[in-house]
Parts: structure tokens; sequence; C-alpha cells
């Protein structure tokens, strides 16, 4: 197993972008990541997305995005598990680089979401659940997660504003990242009055409809070409699932598949949750949160709120998250959250997060979800300091 | 969605009849039926057909409704723990959102889903409404 780093990033603004279309999003990520590590070859390219057919007409998307990156010849493959596509796709560039079979990779993270309406959109991402029983049962993937929420609220004696301050912290991040879709602080009067879209979950609780790419060049280690003062070690890569539908899982209150993957990671990384200077996790929903928090060992159960009431999931708390915004704030165009994460953590890692950075952080830890954590990719990033 | 009978034709017995199947092997009973069982992966089976009561797990009222359902938003679907151990997810009827808690008694009712597809072929299938006192 050979070692793995990332030399380059890049990333498009996460907005409605009606004036580009999903290859010109991805092509235009890829392009800045190219630069950003100074390769104009690579030897392999991942894509990782989720809906490209579905809500853009378009599937094939390996040897699309290769031809036009003006790449044509070079291995590429579409990568899919739900929202966890773009860490799926780090992960498979992860693999071809760690296995010996290419000595450099481009991953990008694309999602086109403003190309059909709403409800096109929301019965796209019900297939990130049981197609044959909760999807055409009219089950929506908010209403999943609302059921969860609601469950979590009963068992843990909690209440709606307990879910605010994930929110709150998220916004308040974006507000200093030009990439981010909502770049102004939300209050806590916002977050109460807003509207319910599948009670308990309202409008606050939930990531936006939207558009964007995100990219990284991996390469190996011992072949950073000139790229060593600000390359970014891939400590660990790890993926884990658990039950597709929500009504099979054993514990429908537990994300198995992040506690397999988080386990994984830090004996692959050799830490453990106490190292971890950042976590950028999956909010693609306000419970998604203390839940991740929760499986992935950093809150005892049912205690995950505790550390955003706390105030120790801000910047220069204990385990600062969503640090750029989040899914939550700096948006969730599905396929490419994954990647958009790592590009922050890596941003973090080499001290380039301006206001948004985490003082001397060393290890940062990036999770990216698909289906209600059915797919769980647990990254966690070295950097020099 | 297809506009295919066959797909929904496969699930009829599941739909109409909520019948999942229980492992020969070792008695863990499932629904949706299975291939291979979750437990301890046996692969031979029988069907098992459901008695339809079970508790409220868990609830919500969509707002939002995925393509195919706009007509009916909004409305309640829920997770029901079924008394012989499997949940299922259906949609809720015959009673008000408000009316919802946790714990109550659930049973399970056949009912038009939807109309699908160009030619509006009917979808039924199984939703559940509280046990009347």
């Amino acid at each position: 197993m050979r070692d793995v780093s990332i030399i380059g990033v890049g990333q498009t603004p996460v907005r409605e972008h009606w004036d580009k279309s999903l290859r010109q999003l991805a092509v235009e990520a890829l392009l800045m990541a190219l630069q950003d590590a100074h390769v104009e070859e690579v030897d392999a390219i991942y894509v990782g997305n989720m809906l490209s057919g579905e809500l853009t007409g378009q599937e094939h998307l390996g040897a699309l995005i290769a031809d036009q990156l003006g790449m044509s010849g070079v291995a590429a493959l579409k990568v899919e598990a739900a929202c966890g596509a773009g860490g799926s796709a780090v992960h498979a560039g992860y693999l071809g680089i760690a296995s010996g079979q290419y000595r450099r990779v481009a991953v990008v993270g694309v999602e086109k979401m403003t190309d059909l309406w709403n409800g096109s959109v929301t019965a796209g991402l019900a297939m990130a659940a049981d197609g044959e029983y909760e999807a055409q049962n009219g089950i929506s993937f908010v209403g999943l997660n609302a059921m969860v929420m609601r469950r979590y609220m009963y068992e843990y004696d909690l209440v709606e504003e307990d879910f605010a301050p994930f929110a709150l912290n998220a916004h308040a991040n974006a507000a200093h990242n030009p990439n981010a879709m909502f770049r102004k602080p939300v209050t806590l009067e916002q977050f109460t009055k807003a509207k319910k879209v599948a009670d308990p979950i309202s409008l606050f609780d939930s990531s936006p409809i939207c558009d964007g790419a995100a990219a990284l060049i991996l390469s190996r280690s011992e072949n950073l070409n000139g790229n060593a003062a600000r390359a970014v070690t891939v400590a660990a890569s790890t993926l884990a699932t658990d039950s597709l539908a929500l009504h099979d899982r054993k514990d429908p209150l537990w994300l198995r598949a992040v506690e397999l993957s988080s386990i994984k990671a830090y004996a692959q990384a050799g830490v453990t949750p106490q190292d971890i200077d950042l976590f950028e996790l999956h909010d693609a929903f306000s419970i998604v949160a203390p839940m991740s928090l929760e499986a992935a060992g950093f809150a005892r159960r049912g205690t995950g709120t505790y550390l955003a009431r706390d105030g120790e999931i801000s910047i220069h708390g204990k385990l600062p998250i969503s640090t750029m915004g989040g899914l939550k704030a700096r948006g969730h165009p599905i396929g490419a959250s994954g990647v958009y994460q790592v590009v922050e953590a890596v941003q973090q890692l080499r001290g380039e997060a301006g206001k948004n950075q985490v003082p001397n952080a060393r290890f940062a830890m990036t999770q990216s979800l698909g289906g209600v954590a059915a797919t769980a990719v647990t990254h966690i990033l070295r950097g020099k300091n | 969605m297809a506009d295919n009978l066959a797909p929904h034709w496969r699930l009829r017995e599941q739909r109409y009849q909520l019948v999942g199947n229980v492992c020969l092997k070792c008695g863990a009973k499932h629904f949706p039926p299975r291939q291979v069982c979750a437990e301890c992966r046996g692969t031979e089976f029988e069907p098992f057909q459901f008695s339809g009561k079970g508790e409220l797990y868990s609830f919500t009222t969509l707002r939002q409704a995925p393509a195919g359902f706009e007509e009916f938003a909004p409305y309640a679907v829920g997770m029901i723990k079924l008394d012989e151990g499997p949940m299922v997810e259906a949609m809720l009827t015959d009673v008000d959102a408000d009316e919802l808690e946790i714990g109550m008694r659930m049973e399970m009712v056949t009912r038009k889903i939807r109309a699908d597809g160009e030619r509006g072929l009917l979808i039924y299938g199984y939703k559940f409404r509280p046990i009347g006192d």
C-alpha cells in the first residue's frame, strides 16, 4: 500500500448556477485543482455524483468529463453512493494510488440539481432510500430524517431548539466562506420561527437544493511534484454500510455505518477521537449532526446536542464542525458534498481557512454519508503542523 | 417509477396482504421478504403473513411531496413496529395529524396509494390507521 497525499484542490461556489451545466461545473473545479497542484496530467479521474441521469439526462460521467477536460484516454469512472458519492469518489481515488496502480488521480464531486422542479428533485433524492418500500409509499428523504428526529427527541427528552446551535454555527462560519451558498448569519429567532418542512424538521434544519463541483488531485506521497509545502497526507480512507431502509435498522437511532467507518479510520490513522482537531460531518439535516458525533465517538449516546449547546462545535471549541458552513450553509450539491468537505479540510490543514481557521489544526476528519447513513465514508487527513 | 405493470404485480402480496417470510434456519421473520436472511444468511424461507397490528414508532407530516404524490400533500407517514417484530413504513390514514402519538396502536388497511405514469395505472397498497376504540 502506497502513502497518498492531496496536492491540489479546487471548488466552484455553491449556488443555483442557472448559467452553468453539470459538465461545465465539473471541468471548472478540475481545472482549478490541476492548477493548484501545478500539474497537467493525471492517470485516472473519479467522478462522484448521485443524480446526473435523473436530473440532467446524463450518465457515463467518467468518459464525459475526461473528454471535456481534454484528457480522453485516461481511466475515468463515475462513483455513486447516493449523497455519499463524493466521499466514495475520494475513497476510490485513494485506492487507485494506494494500490500502486496509478501515480496521480483527479477526483471531482459534481451535482446539478436546479434543472428540474422540486418535485422531481425530491423524487430523485428518495432513491437514496429503499425504492420499493420507502419511496413508493410516498416517503421522501426528508420524511425519513424527520421520523428519526422525532423519535430521537422523544427518547432523549429534547425540543427543536436543542438543534438550533448546529444551524447557527454553520451559518456563522459560512458568512466567511465566499464559496458558501448562504453567507449571512442566522439568529435563534429565525430558527424557531422557521416553517416546518416535515415536522419536526424545519427549513432551517435542512440543507438547500443547489449546484456545485469540488475537486482534488491525489498523488503518491513520494512524488509530490514540488508541492511538499502545501501537501496534506491522507492518513485514513474507510467505507462502511448499514441496512439501506430505515425500517431494517436494528437500532434506528444509532448510525452503525458511521461507527464502523470511524473505528476503521482511527485505526488506520493511528489516532483516537481526542486527536481530531475538526470534523466535517454530513449535516444534511440537523439531526444527523448529533447522531454522527455519537456514533463517531465524540459524545455519549443521546448527548450529541450537548456539545453544540456548550459551544464546543464552534471554530474555537473542543470539536469544530462545519467550519466552512457544512452541508447546511455552504450547501449540499449531493454528490459533490463529500469532496467539498475534503477541500475545506485541506484548507484548514494548510492554514488557509481565513477567519474560519481552526488554530493549530493537525488532524481533520471528514465524513460523507449516503442515505440515512446507509453508507459512511470517513477520511482522516494529516497536515504538516 | 414504471408505467409497466410488472414491478407492481411482483409486490402484490406484500402490498395487499403484508406477506413477508420466515427463515427456516433461524426463525427470524422478515418484512419485506428477503432472499438472504439478515440474521444468519440462510437462503431457505417460508412465506409469513403479518397480522398488520403494531405500535407507532415515529411519524411526520410531509408538506413537500415527491413527484407523483403532490395531490395528497400534506400527508402523514409513519414507522410502525409490527407485533411480530419487523418495522414497516407507510402513509397514515383515517387520522388527524395532531392526534398522532408515539406508542399508538395501529392496524394495516388497504388503500389506493396513487396513480402511476401516463396511463394512470392505479396502485394500491398498505396504509396504517389507529385501531379504533
